[in-house]
């Protein structure tokens, strides 16, 4: 049994306190003392272990989420302001590699922080996850960006 | 009410922008609410407050403490992190009941078979 | 000079959330049905805690974090407790 059980777990708790309360000395020692003790907590949870790689892949991701939620939201505020006739929004099937429940996760909460598009299910069995699209053009095309943007380097990070 | 911080006219210019331009975003997300026409394509619309208008608001309120107190002020990150990571868990949350809602009602067209069979009547079970 | 122009500033965004509140107040009286309202209460709470980080800069005070935080986190629990009665009819099971 080691001292610090999820070490990225403790470091953000404390990473928390110090924004929340400011750094002295003080606050640095009394917030280690709860983010040691708090972490502790997910040891009875006993959550499956998580393989992440830190690197490029991760920047990368990351940078291009940023631009891809701007760039849709400003195709949404278009949407919704002028109210273009042609518009159809539907459902699509993507088809998945991916295996880890935290990768997953991760690729929920990016394709669903990015207006326009919207999670709703994951078939754990057949690998298929399904997705709203409000400007549904050609499903083919949805699906091939999601794989192509997100899934490879999701894949890279976590499996 | 004619109050505010006295700032550097920079910042000033800038934290207008940037606090005006956020409200605008949000107020268009939520516009969205009123003016699509089915719950899912409403689902979206509010996704925009949360992100790119939370972004902009937080990024000007940073700018405005940091200049006042003169020292980086960065705690506004935490609201960011915490809206842009719990509001897509609360859609999702949304969305899934909503399918459900609709499969078992039968009104809006949705697709009805991505979740196996056997896991389809262990929820109708539950029910 | 700046500081007119600032609070006119500060107080249009201020105006422009409020108008977004009433857009969503409008969705959740209007429904027409719970999943939209839910919905709306959702994009209420964020508008709510935004209008409050707006307050915190017209004041030069770091208290309206605070409340904004605290708004976020209960507006969160409130809508996910919501949502999850949806589906199944009841919160905890």
């Amino acid at each position: 049994m080691r001292l610090v059980p999820h070490p990225f777990l403790t470091l953000a708790l404390l990473l928390m306190w110090i924004l929340l309360t400011g750094f002295s000395p003080g606050h640095v020692l009394l917030g280690g003392l709860v983010a040691i003790l708090t972490s502790r907590a997910m040891l009875s949870l006993k959550p499956e272990p998580a393989r992440v790689r830190f690197g490029l892949p991760m920047l990368r991701l990351a940078v291009i989420v940023s631009a891809d939620i701007i760039r849709s939201n400003i195709a949404v505020a278009r949407i919704v302001l002028f109210r273009p006739r042609e518009r159809k929004s539907g459902f699509i099937h993507l088809p998945t590699e991916l295996r880890s429940p935290y990768a997953l996760a991760v690729l929920a909460i990016i394709v669903t922080a990015t207006p326009g598009s919207l999670w709703v299910q994951h078939d754990a069995r057949r690998h298929i996850i399904l997705i709203h699209v409000l400007d549904l053009i050609d499903e083919e095309e949805w699906v091939r960006q999601l794989k192509h943007r997100y899934e490879r380097l999701l894949m890279e990070i976590f499996e | 009410m004619i109050q505010a911080p006295d700032l550097p006219l920079w910042a000033t210019i800038l934290v207008s922008l940037l606090l005006v331009a956020g409200a605008l975003v949000t107020l268009v997300g939520t516009l969205g609410l009123l003016r699509l026409k089915n719950f899912y394509d409403r689902v979206h619309a509010p996704t925009l407050g949360p992100t790119l208008g939370a972004l902009l608001i937080l990024a000007g309120s940073t700018i405005c403490f940091s200049v006042l107190q003169s020292r980086p002020v960065v705690h506004e990150i935490l609201i960011g992190l915490f809206v842009t990571l719990t509001t897509p868990v609360t859609l999702i949350l949304l969305a899934r009941a909503a399918i459900y809602r609709d499969r078992s009602e039968g009104i809006l067209p949705v697709p009805p078979d991505v979740v196996s069979r056997t896991a389809e009547t262990r929820v109708d079970g539950d029910g | 000079m700046s500081i007119i122009f600032f609070a006119l500033a500060i107080t249009a965004s201020q105006i422009l959330l409020g108008l977004a509140m009433a857009c969503a107040t409008f969705r959740m009286l209007r429904g027409p049905r719970a999943q939209d309202r839910i919905l709306a209460l959702d994009a209420l709470y964020v508008c709510a805690m935004l209008l409050l980080v707006t307050y915190g800069v017209q004041t030069g005070r770091t208290l309206y974090f605070e409340s904004a935080l605290v708004i976020g986190l209960l507006g969160f629990t409130g809508t996910v407790a919501l949502g999850k009665f949806l589906m199944r009819g009841e919160v905890i099971e």
